[in-house]
C-alpha cells in the first residue's frame, strides 16, 4: 500500500519536474549560446567604445578620460582612406550586381538539372583559403606573370605597364572575392519566381527585355538587397586585398585600423576608427533599408 | 488555351528560326561559363604552381613539373606548426559551436521564451557586423582586461562567430519540422532526453551537419578576426599572409591543394550520403 503511494508520489513529482523543466527548456537551450554572444560580441562593443575614449600610450597604459576629440582627430587624419573604402565598396557592389545578375538569371531559368552543379562550382573558391586565393591574383596580375607577361611579349601593352599596386588590381580582387556572395542571393530570389509571370508578360505583348525590366527585376529586389548587404559591408572593411594587391595609394580604412592596432599600438585611435566604421555602415544599412521599404528588408533577412 | 497555342507556335517557330537565333541564344551560357572559369582560375593556378619546379624564391613563372614539394611538404617548421594549429582550432571550434549553436538554434526555432526577440536580433546583428569590427572589439575587450592573446583567445573568437551560423542553419531546419512527433514520443512514455535523442536529433541532423561543415570552413579559413586576437600564435592563413612579402614557398600551394581536395571530398560525401538517405 505504502509502496504504491510512494510510486504515485514519485511519478507525480517526475511529471511536475518534466512540466517545469519543459517550460524552462527554451531557456536552458538558449543560455550557453546567448551568454557566449553576450560576453564575446555585445560586451566587446562596449569595450570598443570605451577604449576609443581613453587617452594614454602603450607604455604607460590607457586611462578613461572620455576624450571625444580622438574621433575628430583620427577621422580628419584618415578621411581619405575612409572615403576610398566607401567608394571601392560602391564600385565593387555595382560590379558584382552587373556580373552576377545575368549569370544567376541563366542558372535559375535555364540551369535545369545541373542547377546544383553550377552552384557547387560557384562555391568551389570557398574550399581555398581567402588569403591564398588573393595571393594567386597577385601571381596572376604580377608584372611578369602570365597575363601581363604574355601581353607584353605580344607588345599589346608597354613594358612599363603594371596592374599591381593600382586601384584596378584592388577592385578586381575585391570583386572576385565577393562575387559568390552576390550570385547566391540573386539566384535564390530569381529561382523562386513563378515562370507563369513571364508568360503573362509575353502574352500581354511585353518584349523579353521589358518583361525582364518590369516583371523580373522588381520581384528580385529583396535578393539584390541581401546581396548588397553581404558584399558592401565586408568590402568596405576589407584590408587583405588592399594589402596584397594594392600599394600606398590604395590604402583602405581596414589597413589603417590594422596598422594602428598591431603596429603603432594606438589603441584609442584605432578603436575610434572601427567604431566610426561600424556606425557609418549601420546608418548606411538603415537608410538603404528605409529607401527600399521595411517589408523587403524582412524578406531579405528571411533569406 | 492561348498559352498552349503560343507554346505550340513558338515551338514551331523555333525549328524555323534556330539557325538565325543561334548566337544570341549562346550569349548567356557562354557568359556564365566564363564567369565560372574566372571564379575557379585562382584554384587552377594554385594547384598548378604546387607542381612547379621553381628555383628561386619567387614562384611566379612555371618552370617544369615536379613532385618535390609534395615530398617536402613538412620541411618548413613554422608552416607545419601553423597548419597544425589551424586544424586543431577548427576541430575544437566545430565541436563547441555545434553544441552551443545547435542548442541555440533549437531554442529559437521551437521554444517560446522571454528575450527571444532580442536574442534573434543579436544573432542577426552578429552576422551583419563586419569581421573587422568583430575582431577589433574583441581585441579591445582583451586589451582593457589585460588578457594575454593566444591560442585560447583565437578559440573564443572563432566559437563566437560560428555560433550564429550554426544557430541559423539549425533554426531553419527546425522551423520546417512537425513538433507533434516529439509530443507523440513524450505521450508514449519517452523521457524528454530519450525523445530528444531518438526523435528530434535525427530530424535536425542535416542542419547540424551543415552547421558543422560551415563552422569548420569558417574557422580554418579565418584571417581577419584571428589576426587581431592571435598574439604570438600563428595559424595557417596568418603564416601565409606574413610570408607574402618574401615570396610564398610552393608548400603553401600544396597545402592549399590538399585542403581543397579534402573539403571537396567532404562536401561530395555529404551530398551522396544525403541522396542515399532520401532513396
Amino acid at each position: 500500500m505504502s509502496r504504491v503511494h510512494a510510486d504515485d508520489a514519485s511519478r507525480l513529482a517526475a511529471g511536475g519536474f518534466r512540466r517545469r523543466f519543459g517550460r524552462l527548456t527554451g531557456y536552458w537551450l538558449a543560455l550557453p549560446g546567448g551568454l557566449w554572444l553576450a560576453i564575446f560580441f555585445v560586451v566587446p562593443m562596449i569595450y570598443l567604445l570605451s577604449l576609443s575614449l581613453m587617452t594614454g600610450d602603450f607604455i604607460h597604459g590607457f586611462t578613461q578620460t572620455f576624450h571625444f576629440a580622438t574621433y575628430g582627430h583620427t577621422i580628419s587624419l584618415y578621411h581619405d582612406q575612409f572615403i576610398r573604402s566607401i567608394m571601392y565598396a560602391v564600385i565593387v557592389t555595382v560590379l558584382t550586381i552587373v556580373l552576377a545578375y545575368p549569370m544567376a538569371y541563366w542558372i535559375a531559368m535555364r540551369g535545369g538539372r545541373n542547377k546544383s552543379s553550377y552552384l557547387l562550382i560557384i562555391l568551389l573558391p570557398f574550399f581555398v583559403s581567402f588569403v591564398i586565393r588573393t595571393l594567386q591574383w597577385q601571381f596572376i596580375l604580377a608584372d611578369n606573370g602570365f597575363v601581363l607577361g604574355t601581353l607584353k611579349n605580344l607588345h599589346l601593352v608597354g613594358s612599363g605597364f603594371h596592374l599591381l599596386a593600382t586601384p584596378v588590381a584592388v577592385i578586381c580582387g575585391l570583386t572576385y572575392n565577393y562575387l559568390p556572395f552576390m550570385v547566391l542571393p540573386l539566384y535564390v530570389s530569381i529561382e523562386r519566381l513563378d515562370s507563369r509571370l513571364m508568360e503573362a508578360a509575353n502574352d500581354l505583348y511585353a518584349s523579353k527585355f521589358q518583361a525582364l525590366l518590369r516583371v523580373v527585376f522588381p520581384l528580385t529586389v529583396p535578393g539584390i538587397f541581401a546581396g548588397v548587404l553581404m558584399t558592401f559591408v565586408p568590402v568596405a572593411s576589407d584590408f587583405v586585398n588592399a594589402q596584397l594587391l594594392g600599394g600606398a595609394k590604395t590604402t583602405m580604412i581596414g589597413n589603417v585600423i590594422y596598422t594602428l592596432y598591431l603596429t603603432n599600438n594606438d589603441y584609442a585611435g584605432a578603436s575610434a576608427l572601427s567604431f566610426t566604421l561600424m556606425g557609418v555602415l549601420l546608418i548606411g544599412i538603415f537608410v538603404y533599408a528605409r529607401a527600399l521599404g521595411t517589408k523587403d528588408v524582412m524578406e531579405a533577412a528571411a533569406l | 488555351m492561348t498559352t498552349t497555342m503560343s507554346k505550340a507556335n513558338s515551338a514551331a517557330d523555333e525549328r524555323y528560326r534556330r539557325p538565325k537565333r543561334r548566337w544570341t541564344y549562346y550569349i548567356l551560357p557562354v557568359y556564365t561559363w566564363a564567369v565560372l572559369l574566372y571564379l575557379c582560375l585562382p584554384i587552377f593556378v594554385m594547384i598548378l604552381f604546387g607542381f612547379n619546379n621553381t628555383k628561386g624564391r619567387y614562384n611566379i613563372s612555371f618552370q617544369g613539373f615536379t613532385l618535390k614539394w609534395y615530398r617536402e611538404l613538412f620541411s618548413i617548421g613554422g608552416l607545419t606548426d601553423a597548419l597544425v594549429n589551424s586544424i586543431t582550432i577548427a576541430i575544437i571550434v566545430t565541436i563547441v559551436s555545434v553544441a552551443i549553436g545547435g542548442a541555440l538554434g533549437l531554442a529559437l526555432g521551437r521554444y517560446r521564451f522571454r528575450g527571444k526577440g532580442p536574442l534573434s536580433l543579436v544573432v542577426f546583428a552578429q552576422i551583419a557586423t563586419p569581421e573587422l569590427v568583430l575582431g577589433t572589439s574583441l581585441l579591445s575587450l582583451f586589451l582593457t582586461l589585460n588578457i594575454p592573446r593566444g591560442y585560447v583567445t583565437i578559440l573564443l573568437a572563432h566559437i563566437m562567430f560560428c555560433i550564429p551560423f550554426v544557430a541559423v542553419t539549425v533554426q531553419a531546419r527546425v522551423a520546417g519540422l512537425d513538433s507533434s512527433l516529439k509530443e507523440a514520443a513524450l505521450d508514449l512514455g519517452a523521457t524528454p532526453m530519450v525523445a530528444f535523442r531518438k526523435v528530434t536529433l535525427p530530424m535536425i541532423m542535416p542542419g547540424i551537419m551543415a552547421g558543422a561543415l560551415l563552422s569548420f570552413a569558417l574557422s580554418i579559413d579565418d584571417f581577419v578576426t584571428t589576426s587581431f586576437n592571435a598574439g604570438q600564435t600563428v595559424t595557417f592563413p596568418l603564416w601565409v599572409y606574413g610570408a607574402s612579402r618574401l615570396g610564398i614557398p610552393a608548400q603553401v600551394n600544396v597545402m592549399g591543394t590538399l585542403i581543397f581536395v579534402f573539403g571537396l571530398a567532404l562536401a561530395a560525401y555529404s551530398v551522396i550520403a544525403g541522396r542515399r538517405k532520401k532513396a
